[in-house]
């Protein structure tokens, strides 16, 4: 018998856990300790390769692991205990499967033995997080271990990225077994995401694109997912094809906005061109985007008369909301690769004068209009003064969800992906601070600002203190009206103005809020002091949280009302109260 | 023509229901059968009959029979949501094949005395069902068919003192030499 003592790949699996990820790349890991993980805390304790950043709430650390997988492309890292660390957890991997972020969370369980006996911290993690990840795994036998944390890697980034969760009893943790590195082997037989896109159908693709007399391309974060490749691809087709492009919010970056085809974002708080151009349209390529209800609006009348090209990674995406004419599975910068050499080989620039000159007209509308105040600052005027001084620099953008993240993504122009992240598919208030942390911990020296509302940040303010504590020098832009601005404006359009709790009768005081964390705090309530405020946050090198008062009753426009199609917008010129009574009626029960 | 209240009242198509047999093919790993049964759960998809059992031990191979309903849109998304699940090596459908068999076993039992005892096992025998239990009150009947068959045996057996019923729910498997 040999020396099994020798072999250096017999371990504990808490010390398998650690190997994995050094062997994966990880270098950050954000995390809460508890009984359930204490062996691999113990193993982390004794190394210096994986750094591990304390959060103050499991939610948090499964943002930030989101905000560090969105601007890095690699898959974010979580690390929490049985139980309520565990639980705490479902929000974040909602949000990741709903975004398609590749995130691989490990829990802590209660040993082998006590699974099923009510045991002090334990619960059903696998139960509950069956439909929140993309996959997930209870480890019972060491020597699984291995392979279901390589199999968990892969899961998580390759087809439609996702979380996934690998949870492991404690016993298995304290358990020695044989680790191996990463191999092929280590895969499902039944997991096999397509990449290649079918040769027939991107030749139908490029004969429609070709004849488009009025052509839309429409694309989505899985452009930014798929990496640097399908964004230079994307830029380059609408370079070669000269057609107008609009995109979703998780899409925002992929096209520069300030490049001369850009139409800004389209759907529910979209541009009036952009939507315009989606119903109008004859052809529309959709690129790693969903037709989400917030794009599509009224689903029959949308986008009538038009062939639909539909290029994703996930079969299910095709014909779940919208009937399209040419589906395309696969990455799409596979596809769009390929569309491009048939593109560039056998057609040439469609002639579509007029539709620019239709768009024109569109654009003509200014329907981000509003009107500038001496006296207060508009929420809308805070994001643009934000941009244009951030502009150059090396800036990251989170959110949080409301109206402040709808006026960003509209007054905020993205050049570059993996530069926006948001919570798009779950909505999810309290995101954009903890994201933030993440984004920060993968790039120390860049500016990383959370645009956030008053309501929202309150959600998960508790990670200033992990700012303070990591030196992470996140800068929290609070648009701050005292009221939860979306559910506001909703009650105003839809129930009489009836403005049900959503105002916050208590607001703490953001800038002694900052100091009691060790951060800075700024406040700002004239638009006169709003650049200088500004300048000062971006200069100091701590982090900050700057109190900026804006105006209370402003409403988010252009809006599609509910139960409406895109060519229905409702513009803030037209946005009085008799207009926006009658655009509104009866639409209650949209979401 | 009245506008609907919201887009999520229009959302729906009014195609017609279609009721389709998929055949699914998994790796037999703890909680893949609630996998599966939380996906139609979860997205509010019809589950008629499930059927499930290993049918390849060395591969750790389960099959899962399930009669659904919906519109054909519906029909497509159950489908490659059922697909994209990791353990889920093949989805078929079997009623688009046009080309399968579809069995269901149910035992009924069946209690009653005289006229309705003699009625009872004539019917029976019309049926092909079998008689696996007998007492001098009651029989329990074995039956093997498609749905529609089973459903005619039992509504036949009400009225002469029908107890209870046990039903496998609907395998399936297509006809010809080639594999799914």
């Amino acid at each position: 018998m040999s020396d099994k003592s020798h072999d250096p790949n017999q371990m504990t699996g808490a010390a398998m856990i650690v190997r994995a990820l050094i062997d994966h790349g990880v270098t950050d890991i954000f995390g809460y300790p508890g009984g359930a993980v204490l062996p691999i805390y113990d193993e982390i304790f004794q190394q210096s390769e994986v750094q591990h950043i304390l959060v103050r709430h499991e939610q948090g650390a499964g943002h930030a692991a989101e905000g560090y997988a969105r601007s890095t492309g690699k898959p974010g890292v979580a690390l929490v205990t049985s139980g309520p660390g565990a639980t705490n957890m479902v929000t974040p991997l909602t949000d990741a499967l709903m975004d398609s972020i590749p995130l691989v969370c490990i829990s802590g369980q209660v040993p082998t033995h006590l699974i099923g006996n009510d045991a002090f911290q334990e619960c059903d993690t696998v139960g509950i997080t069956r439909p929140c990840t993309k996959h997930n795994w209870l480890v019972r036998d060491v020597n699984d271990l291995a392979k279901v944390l390589h199999e968990a890697f892969y899961v998580a980034t390759s087809g439609r990225p996702g979380p996934v969760l690998v949870d492991v009893p404690k016993d298995v943790q304290f358990a020695t077994g044989t680790y191996h590195p990463p191999r092929k082997s280590d895969v499902h037989r039944s997991y096999a995401p397509r990449v290649k896109g079918d040769a027939a159908q991107i030749r139908k693709a490029v004969a429609l694109l070709a004849g488009a007399k009025r052509p839309v391309i429409y694309s989505g974060g899985g452009v930014i997912n798929s990496g640097p490749e399908a964004t230079k691809l994307l830029r380059e087709l609408v370079e070669v094809t000269g057609f107008p492009i609009t995109s979703t919010l998780m899409g925002l970056g992929a096209y520069p906005a300030s490049g001369k085809n850009w139409l800004g974002m389209l759907g529910m708080h979209g541009t009036y061109e952009a939507n315009m151009a989606m119903h109008d349209c004859d052809v529309m390529l959709c690129v790693g985007a969903r037709f989400d209800d917030r794009i599509t609006g009224r689903v029959d009348a949308f986008s009538p008369g038009s062939k639909k090209i539909h290029i994703d990674i996930d079969p299910s995406s095709i014909n779940k909301n919208i009937r399209v004419d040419v589906p395309i599975i696969g990455d799409c910068g596979n596809i769009l690769g390929d569309i491009l050499q048939v593109f560039k080989a056998e057609a040439k620039k469609p002639e579509i004068k007029n539709w620019w000159q239709q768009i024109a007209q569109w654009r003509a509308r200014n329907s981000l209009y509003y009107k500038k105040s001496n006296d207060v600052i508009l929420p809308q005027h805070a994001i643009q003064s934000l941009f244009e001084a951030t502009r150059g620099k090396d800036t990251y953008i989170t959110t949080e969800v409301g109206q402040h993240q709808m006026w960003a993504a509209q007054f905020y122009g993205f050049e570059e992906p993996h530069r926006w992240m948001t919570s798009g598919g779950l909505g999810t208030m309290g995101y954009g601070l903890p994201a933030a942390v993440g984004v920060q911990v993968a790039h120390p020296d860049s500016l990383v600002i959370d645009i956030a509302g008053d309501a929202s940040v309150q959600m998960t303010m508790q990670e200033m203190s992990t700012a303070v504590q990591y030196e992470l020098p996140i800068k929290i832009f609070i648009l701050n009206n005292q009221y939860m601005g979306m559910v506001r404006q909703w009650q105003q359009l839809l129930h009489g103005n009836r403005l049900s709790h959503s105002y916050s009768e208590a607001l703490p005081d953001f800038v002694k809020l900052a100091e009691a964390y060790g951060a800075v705090g700024l406040q700002v309530h004239k638009p006169g002091d709003l650049d200088g405020a500004i300048q000062e946050m971006i200069s100091v090198k701590r982090p900050v949280l700057f109190d900026c008062r804006v105006a209370a009753l402003e409403n988010c426009f252009p809006m599609i009302p509910s139960g409406k199609a895109h060519n229905e917008m409702l513009l803030p010129e037209q946005a009085n109260d008799e207009a926006t009574a009658k655009a509104f009626a009866g639409g209650k029960a949209l979401v | 023509m009245n506008q609907p209240a919201s887009a999520y009242f229009i959302e729906e198509r009014h195609d017609p229901n279609e009721t389709h047999t998929l055949a699914v093919l998994v790796q037999n790993e703890p909680g893949v059968l609630a996998r599966v049964i939380g996906l139609f759960s979860g997205r509010g998809y019809n589950i008629e009959s499930l059927t499930v059992s290993e049918t390849e031990a060395q591969k750790h191979l389960s099959r899962i029979t399930i009669v659904t309903t919906g519109t054909p849109m519906v029909i497509a998304q159950i489908k490659n949501q059922l697909d994209r699940m990791i353990p889920v090596y093949q989805v078929v459908d079997m009623t688009q094949t046009r080309r399968s068999i579809e069995r269901e076993l149910a035992m009924v039992k069946v209690r009653g005395q005289g006229e309705h005892r003699v009625e009872t096992l004539r019917l029976a025998d019309a049926f092909r069902a079998r008689v696996i239990d007998a007492t001098t009150e009651s029989f329990v009947f074995e039956i093997t068919g498609n749905t529609d068959k089973i459903n005619q045996f039992i509504d036949l057996m009400r009225p002469l003192g029908l107890v209870e019923v046990s039903r496998t729910g609907v395998a399936a498997i297509g006809r010809g030499p080639e594999g799914m």
